[in-house]
């Protein structure tokens, strides 16, 4: 049963991801994308991260998304027809770089020795939050004070006459 | 897989999901009368009580019309997303009801954060608006849109962070924790619920859940005068039902977790025999949530539209700075007391 979901969910999402790369009309990528990081949390259920999974949708599925799609109908932007031309070089760099990237998920993957199934208690919010406040304070703190840094520089572009 | 969906456990899964979908559908149908039927009221008219004893036929009497009405789809939409469109607002409006707890045993999902996936699949409502406002591709649509993403993407942080001072009272984030956690009384008559200890989340959560659910009078998405019917003017038939029953349905959602973070859920007096008992918190879950409507409606009926930019300077300037202050201030109780 885990194993169908899995290749259903996987397969959505494959599906997806290269939906997003091939469809002209930048809609279309988007709302690909939006299928693409719903099924990601799918997978990440199945793995027993339901927090991982939960707020792999509040953010990027619904709130970062939610804001490319609502500036591409701001925009009305029209589907892509002459940009391929001015990329003609970049698929040279692009290939190797992501056959690279590939080759390093890769051997990561093929490193790890399997385990069966999750620890226990390791996708909860409340291992999450210990880990958070304890083992990894300094990146956390860090993390909030760049975002901290992005709202304020947003105002200040907002606002010219401050 | 045979062996599973022949087991006991999965039969009564599907027999709890049937109660809930039917019960949940049956009550979308008759909300849409009663609250016809209330507006009337506060406005001295009759309302709709032709079709059958007090017009109790009525909502049938709507399905067979939308489902026998032409389908006109405008020229120059996009008819993928088009059709799309109310789909994706129905299918989120409809799943959140999976993890509420209707009683102690009634529910269909107990997950350790099921707060946090109402809120995730509450946050994928949206898109059903603004698909179906750009795939029609006329301009009231688009603004209808527009402005229901943005008011929903404003309203939204107010919504979930007026609710933080719950979760740091109970510790979970599991519905059916917080709901245990507001068990019993303080001295004898005064229920533990937890509107006695949050009253500023509560009201915040009241006022951004109606802007939420793109109700008057925040419903500047559809405002009539301006809009003609903002993201679903294009829409008629079954597909504007299914808009139509969407957004009821995330009113009860809306209404089912206030009831279960604010008032107690289920909680209330089981008495009686052992049917009666079995019976009594579903009851009571259920009339909790009917008041909550009940408001609502009377909202609906009674306060004015407010103007656009006044919507976003009160949900930006007055919700969400009252919502952190709450928070701040209810962190320092918890940590001191």
């Amino acid at each position: 049963m885990i194993e169908l979901l899995f290749l259903l969910f996987a397969a959505v999402a494959v599906g997806a991801a290269i939906n997003v790369l091939v469809q002209k009309h930048v809609l279309y990528s988007s709302l690909s994308l939006i299928v693409l990081l719903t099924a990601i949390s799918a997978l990440f259920v199945l793995m027993q991260a339901e927090f991982l999974a939960v707020i792999n949708v509040i953010v990027y599925a619904g709130a970062i998304m939610v804001l490319f799609v609502f500036v591409i109908m701001l925009l009305n932007l029209p589907p892509d027809e002459g940009g391929v031309d001015r990329l003609r070089w970049l698929k040279f760099v692009g290939i190797p770089m992501g056959l690279f990237l590939l080759f390093m998920v890769a051997r990561t993957v093929w490193k790890v020795e399997g385990t069966s199934g999750a620890p226990d208690l390791a996708g909860t919010s409340q291992a999450i939050g210990a880990s958070l406040f304890t083992d990894y304070l300094l990146p956390f703190e860090l993390t909030s004070l760049l975002i901290l840094i992005a709202l304020m520089g947003a105002v200040v572009f907002a606002k010219k006459d401050l | 897989m045979i062996e599973y969906v022949s087991s006991r456990e999965f039969l009564i899964l599907f027999a709890k999901m049937i109660v809930i979908f039917g019960g949940v559908m049956g009550a979308l149908a008759y909300a849409t009368l009663i609250e016809r039927r209330i507006m009337a009221f506060v406005q001295m008219r009759p309302g709709p009580n032709r079709v059958g004893p007090f017009g109790l036929l009525q909502p049938i009497a709507d399905g067979l019309k939308f489902l026998f009405k032409e389908q006109t789809i405008p020229g120059s939409a996009n008819v993928l997303l088009y059709y799309a469109a109310p789909i994706v607002s129905m299918i989120p409006a409809l799943l959140s009801f999976s993890v509420i707890p209707f009683g102690p045993d009634l529910k269909i999902a107990d997950i350790n954060v099921s707060l946090l996936l109402i809120f995730a699949i509450t946050s994928l409502g949206v898109y059903g608006i603004v698909l179906g406002g750009w795939a029609s591709n006329s301009k009231y649509p688009l603004m209808g849109a527009m402005r229901a993403s943005a008011q929903m993407l404003s309203y939204e942080l107010s919504l979930t962070l007026s609710v933080v001072g719950v979760l740091m009272i109970a510790n979970t984030l599991s519905l059916n924790s917080i709901v245990q956690s507001q068990q019993g009384t303080w001295w004898g008559f005064i229920p533990r619920w937890n509107i006695f200890l949050q009253p500023v989340g509560f009201l915040v959560y009241a006022l951004s859940g109606i802007a939420e659910t793109n109700r008057l009078p925040f419903d500047l998405a559809e405002s009539e005068q301006e809009l003609v019917a903002g993201w679903h003017t294009e829409y008629s038939g079954m597909k504007f039902a299914m808009f139509f029953l969407a957004e009821y349905a995330n009113m009860v959602t809306v209404s089912a977790l206030a009831t279960i973070m604010f008032l107690g859920g289920w909680n209330g007096p089981a008495f009686g025999p052992w049917w009666l008992q079995m019976i009594l918190p579903t009851v009571w879950f259920v009339a909790k949530i009917a008041l909550f409507l009940f408001v609502y409606m009377l909202i609906r009926a009674t306060i004015p539209r407010i103007r656009y930019d006044q919507l976003m300077h009160f949900g930006w300037k007055v919700l969400l700075p009252i919502a952190l202050a709450n928070i701040l201030v209810t962190s320092f109780l918890v940590a001191v007391l």
